[in-house]
């Protein structure tokens, strides 16, 4: 174990090329499938938080049922769709970083939505009658919630990123978890895990939950100074 | 309710919106909620200009009749004539500054020229708009920042950014010191010499004396009194009036 670990450190120290192909393109899938997750969301979230339409309380239902969607379920079923008889066969993305991204976003776009639903009604409550006196229209009062939660939305953001790149279910189906061209953070653990090379596993692991309290201390950081403006 | 706000009627059809508002009329007035009877049979005219203050105990419908004027709540029964116009079509043509200001989580400038873009006026009198409530050198400051004083001002402001032609007021001064009542009168007395029609709702007498040109006493979601605020404050012709006036406790 303590071997294991001392090798984990070696290897970050050293800034091992495939360790770093790995953590890049983790990083890159998670972050591509959060903003990408963020712009389905964070408007359906806010047209949901806003509008008044028969059918709510079921959607609101169905938005909170899909945040604790599986990540194996979701990779089967990207997998259908993109596999070489299925209907999206034909664009020839499967076991590419592509794949990744679709499944990460499909996994995080309801968590964005469901959350950023929540945080936009409460702050709609305090507004709605202001804005109804100003005669904004419902575009403009979407813009101007989205933009005013800017700092609420950065936390939903922020954990629909921790569910993607702490994920591997569903990348692991869809990437294959080739090296060099599908493998993250999260399924190369799995693999060195079982190979017995707990070196390689412990290095990305750290590696891992660095990344995690970089993202969440710069974020809290952001928060911080926008608490002090009162723009929270 | 929004959809008719006539900022976004498109530009043929917004002749009719240029018809006056003014005088108001309102016809038999009643709103009941859940069975309860909140206002019930008011009738008065408002005249084209002038300063109306809305007076009465909590409880009265004072802040329930502005938001009925203003388009924000539909009316159970009776009219209320803007006038030829329905009150949820000319809302755009009001302004409504509430006793607890709602200010964006934004600097102090930013929510002046978010109601400017907003309804299409021009960017450039931002400046003017927060000099003319003694705000001009707040202006990068978060809004939520200001003083209770400070962002009453900064809702007034807004508000007249719109270039309203009747500007509500809700109880706007009611937990501000002495200093921050004077600045928001006078900012309100001076629209109204612009010719901004004012419906100020207050429960402070000096304020009503001072700004008053006619006076509607609201007792039980009832008109108890309208009249020129000359008649009113030396001879009320109410009961409930008088007692309020006198300082006895009016339920």
């Amino acid at each position: 174990m303590m071997d294991a670990l001392g090798l984990a450190v070696q290897l970050v120290l050293s800034g091992d090329p495939d360790l770093l192909e790995i953590v890049l393109l983790s990083l890159r899938v998670s972050l591509t499938a959060t903003v990408v997750a963020c712009l389905i969301g964070l408007p359906l979230g806010a047209l949901v938080a806003v509008g008044r339409f028969t059918g709510r309380n079921a959607v609101l239902i169905v938005m909170n049922a899909l945040m604790g969607l599986p990540p194996v379920v979701v990779g089967l079923l990207v997998y259908l769709h993109l596999s070489r008889s299925g209907p999206l066969g034909f664009l020839g993305l499967l076991y590419t970083p592509t794949a990744m991204i679709i499944a990460q976003t499909i996994l995080i776009a309801p968590i964005v939505a469901a959350l950023s639903r929540q945080v936009i009604e409460d702050l709609h409550a305090e507004y709605a009658e202001q804005f109804r006196s100003l005669c904004l229209t419902k575009l403009q009062t979407v813009q101007a919630l989205l933009w005013d939660a800017r700092y609420s939305l950065l936390t939903v953001g922020l954990a629909g990123f921790g569910r993607a790149v702490a994920e591997v279910g569903a990348v692991i189906i869809v990437g294959g978890n080739i090296d060099h061209l599908t493998r993250v953070m999260t399924t190369a653990i799995a693999l060195e895990t079982s190979k017995g090379d707990l070196g390689l596993a412990l290095a990305l692991g750290i590696i891992l939950l660095v990344i995690a309290l970089g993202v969440n201390a710069a974020v809290q950081s952001v928060r911080m100074t926008a608490v002090r403006q009162a723009y929270v | 309710m929004s959809d008719v706000c006539a900022s976004h009627v498109p530009a043929a059809a917004r002749t009719a919106q240029a018809a006056p508002i003014l005088p108001l009329s309102v016809r038999d007035l009643a709103l009941r909620f859940d069975g309860a009877t909140v206002l019930d049979g008011l009738s008065f005219d408002l005249s084209a200009t002038g300063c109306t203050m809305v007076m009465g105990p909590n409880g009265a419908g004072k802040s329930l009749l502005l938001k009925l004027l203003h388009g924000l709540i539909r009316p159970t029964a009776g009219t209320i004539a803007w006038g030829s116009h329905d009150p949820s079509a000319v809302t755009a043509r009001h302004a409504l500054v509430f006793q607890k200001p709602v200010l964006l989580r934004r600097s102090v400038a930013a929510n002046i020229d978010f109601v400017l873009k907003a309804r299409g006026k021009d960017a450039r009198r931002r400046d003017r708009l927060l000099d003319h409530v003694g705000l001009g050198h707040k202006a990068r400051q978060p809004a939520r920042l200001l003083s209770g004083g400070e962002a009453q001002r900064l809702a007034l402001a807004r508000a007249l950014a719109t270039d309203p032609e009747v500007l509500f007021l809700d109880e706007p001064t009611a937990s501000l010191d002495p200093a921050s009542v004077l600045a928001i009168e006078a900012i309100v007395a001076e629209a109204r010499n612009r010719g901004v029609r004012i419906v100020f709702v207050t429960h402070d007498t000096g304020q009503a004396r001072r700004m008053a040109d006619d006076v509607l006493f609201l007792q039980g979601g009832r008109v108890a009194e309208h009249s020129r605020a000359a008649d009113f404050f030396p001879a009320p012709r109410s009961q409930a009036a008088r007692d309020y006036l006198d300082g006895r406790i009016v339920v």
